[in-house]
């Protein structure tokens, strides 16, 4: 779609120089370039990647032709609408005068079809309003596709004008439209396609990378809060909830040492074990994992809820002495 | 991948070719400019017929081809993305134009004059934007720019655009060797990979403007840093080449050079 200077007349590459110009002034006054200097490798950097993408040919699947990457809408994603704008002109200008694709005359008209209409419609019209509420991979190929699709047709148009308007072709504007438009929405399907598959990858992997939306929050590592009140949670349901259906049966030791012995608890014989047994029992909170005195099912479930407690505390306690060695240790 | 070896290997010979210390690569920048703006606009102001007319104005870039030592053959295989698509657009004129016209004698069709004049536009203006680019080194184009008022936000962005070209150039073509030498004998690169190959060369520019970023701070990026390479001074050469050419370019737009010449020499001969 790039212009070449023959196409052109001086009137019509004056006013779309004008126009273009006009774009890039407030586009240069929005992005403030001069007071954030981060920028400019970054656009600098994206514009030499549009550049090198736009060389990779993607095989079309079933058609055994090739597409490239859509320019103008991957940047509006990226940097915004002004700051694509720049870097698309940058591009332009690159193309044009150590390729010769497109002409320096005509530059205006190029930056017009191509950065003007990839950039702000692209992103006004299109990308901004989709990700309002939020990025999502169906929204972004949606987007993507619909923004190269649009941004295509209207540039392939301008061109359709912007030759006839110089006069230098006999084709009537309609014929030549007829021609132009259908073209372009094949080449803007498989565009936007290119560029959806693109963005798809940058929102999976930094989605923070995406303008003109919110990037949803990563639900990475729990914190260490968080995970003392998953834990806790999970130990005061399994305590509280579960202990009421804990099994009257001998645990395994138990039912061993009923089948060895013929009973599942060994009595001891001896003053010291005998003197044990009572200090046992007289501190005992919860002996035999209930209220002293009652066969209730509350005083079960308090104990597996006192007992979880006093674990999580321990291991807690554990671990935080652990780490503060360790400090220690490495200071 | 012969595209991106291609691109690289001629956006590193462009630089080569400015960097020469001919005659003409001295020519102060802005003068170099201003008449390839002002050749290309007399160029396109022609009418869609007068390729006589424009015959004449080819005397710019033969000038420039000699002078700078340029190479034709590299100058006409920039044609490549423009003819095409001129002669396309020119050649409706061939059988939509269908008035005759009398060329020494002989009725030809009006529509092959003007697709002919197209052609020939398209011709010379390419070769004027090939001799400004391969005599004139970007930085001392940028330095061009910025004396015409264009903002420094867009010259710095454009020239680190470039810089950063055939470092993304080469990282692309290293992932497409590495990717084709896994895939022989298939053409482009295929559906299921066209979001992870391009975005990981996406997330690695990312990273590097970062790097770049820091670098640049270390080595004390300020705001006219870069192009204040190519300032040179502006001689009294200059302005009088740049009289010569304005006057050449303007008489042969004005007036018809080629046919009282013609005339002329006609006339002495009989």
């Amino acid at each position: 779609m790039h212009m070449a200077d023959a196409l052109v007349s001086p009137a019509v590459a004056g006013t779309m120089y004008a126009c273009s110009a006009a774009a890039a002034a407030y586009s240069v006054r929005q992005v403030r370039l001069d007071t954030d200097t981060k920028k400019v490798p970054v656009m600098g950097v994206m514009g030499a990647f549009v550049f090198a993408a736009q060389m990779i040919n993607f095989t079309i699947p079933g058609t055994g032709s090739s597409g490239h990457l859509c320019g103008g809408m991957l940047l509006s994603a990226l940097l915004g609408p002004c700051g694509g704008f720049l870097t698309m002109i940058g591009v332009l200008l690159i193309q044009c005068l150590f390729f010769a694709d497109g002409g320096l005359l005509a530059l205006g008209c190029n930056i017009w079809n191509m950065a003007f209409y990839g950039c702000f419609i692209g992103s006004l019209l299109i990308w901004k309003p989709m990700m309002k509420k939020g990025f999502t991979r169906g929204k972004i190929i949606a987007a993507s596709v619909l923004g190269c699709v649009l941004t295509l047709q209207m540039g392939a148009f301008s061109v359709v004008l912007e030759t006839t308007a110089s006069g230098v072709t006999e084709l009537p504007a309609a014929a030549f439209a007829a021609v132009m438009q259908p073209i372009h929405l094949a080449i803007g399907l498989v565009e936007g396609l290119i560029t959806a598959a693109v963005l798809v990858f940058v929102y999976e992997a930094r989605p923070e990378l995406l303008s003109g939306g919110t990037a949803p929050e990563r639900k990475g590592k729990l914190s260490f809060r968080g995970t003392l009140t998953a834990l806790g949670a999970a130990a005061l349901i399994t305590a509280g909830l579960l202990s009421l259906a804990a099994s009257s049966s001998p645990d395994g030791l138990e039912w061993s040492m009923e089948k060895v012995a013929g009973s599942a608890e060994l009595e001891a014989e001896g003053e010291l074990w005998q003197r044990a047994e009572a200090v046992q029992e007289a501190t005992a909170m919860l002996p035999d994992y209930g209220f002293a005195g009652t066969q209730s099912a509350g005083g079960t479930a308090v104990s597996g809820i006192v007992g979880a407690a006093a674990v999580l505390l321990l291991c807690v306690g554990a671990c935080l002495l652990f780490q503060f060695f360790k400090r220690r240790k490495g200071t | 991948m012969k595209g991106i070896d291609g691109a690289v290997y001629e956006i590193h010979g462009m630089a080569a070719l400015a960097a020469r210390d001919k005659w003409i690569n001295r020519i102060h920048p802005l003068v170099k400019l201003l008449l390839t703006l002002g050749y290309i606009g007399a160029v396109v102001s022609f009418s869609r017929y007068d390729i006589i007319g424009l015959i004449g104005l080819a005397v710019y870039p033969v000038a420039g081809f000699l002078l700078g030592d340029l190479s034709l053959k590299e100058g006409c295989r920039r044609m490549r993305f423009v003819l095409p698509l001129v002669c396309l657009t020119g050649l409706p004129n061939l059988f939509l134009d269908r008035r005759q016209v009398l060329f020494w004698g002989v009725k030809v069709g009006a529509g092959l004059f003007s697709m002919l004049t197209l052609a020939g536009k398209g011709v010379l203006t390419v070769f004027a934007s090939y001799i400004l680019i391969a005599t004139t080194s970007l930085d001392k184009l940028c330095y061009a720019l910025r004396l015409l008022h264009v903002p420094r936000a867009l010259v710095t962005q454009f020239m680190l655009t470039y810089r950063y070209v055939t470092v993304l150039l080469e990282e692309a073509g290293r992932m497409v060797q590495a990717y084709t030498l896994r895939a022989p004998g298939q053409k482009g690169i295929r559906f299921k990979v066209w979001g992870s190959l391009t975005g990981l060369l996406l997330l690695r520019g990312m990273d590097r403007a970062e790097n770049v970023y820091q670098s640049m701070l270390l080595r004390g990026w300020g705001t006219d840093y870069g192009y204040q390479k190519g300032r040179v001074p502006l001689r009294v050469w200059d302005i009088l080449y740049f009289l010569f050419w304005a006057g050449i370019i303007a008489v042969f737009s004005l007036c018809p050079v080629l046919p009282i010449l013609g005339d002329l020499i006609g006339g002495i001969l009989i």
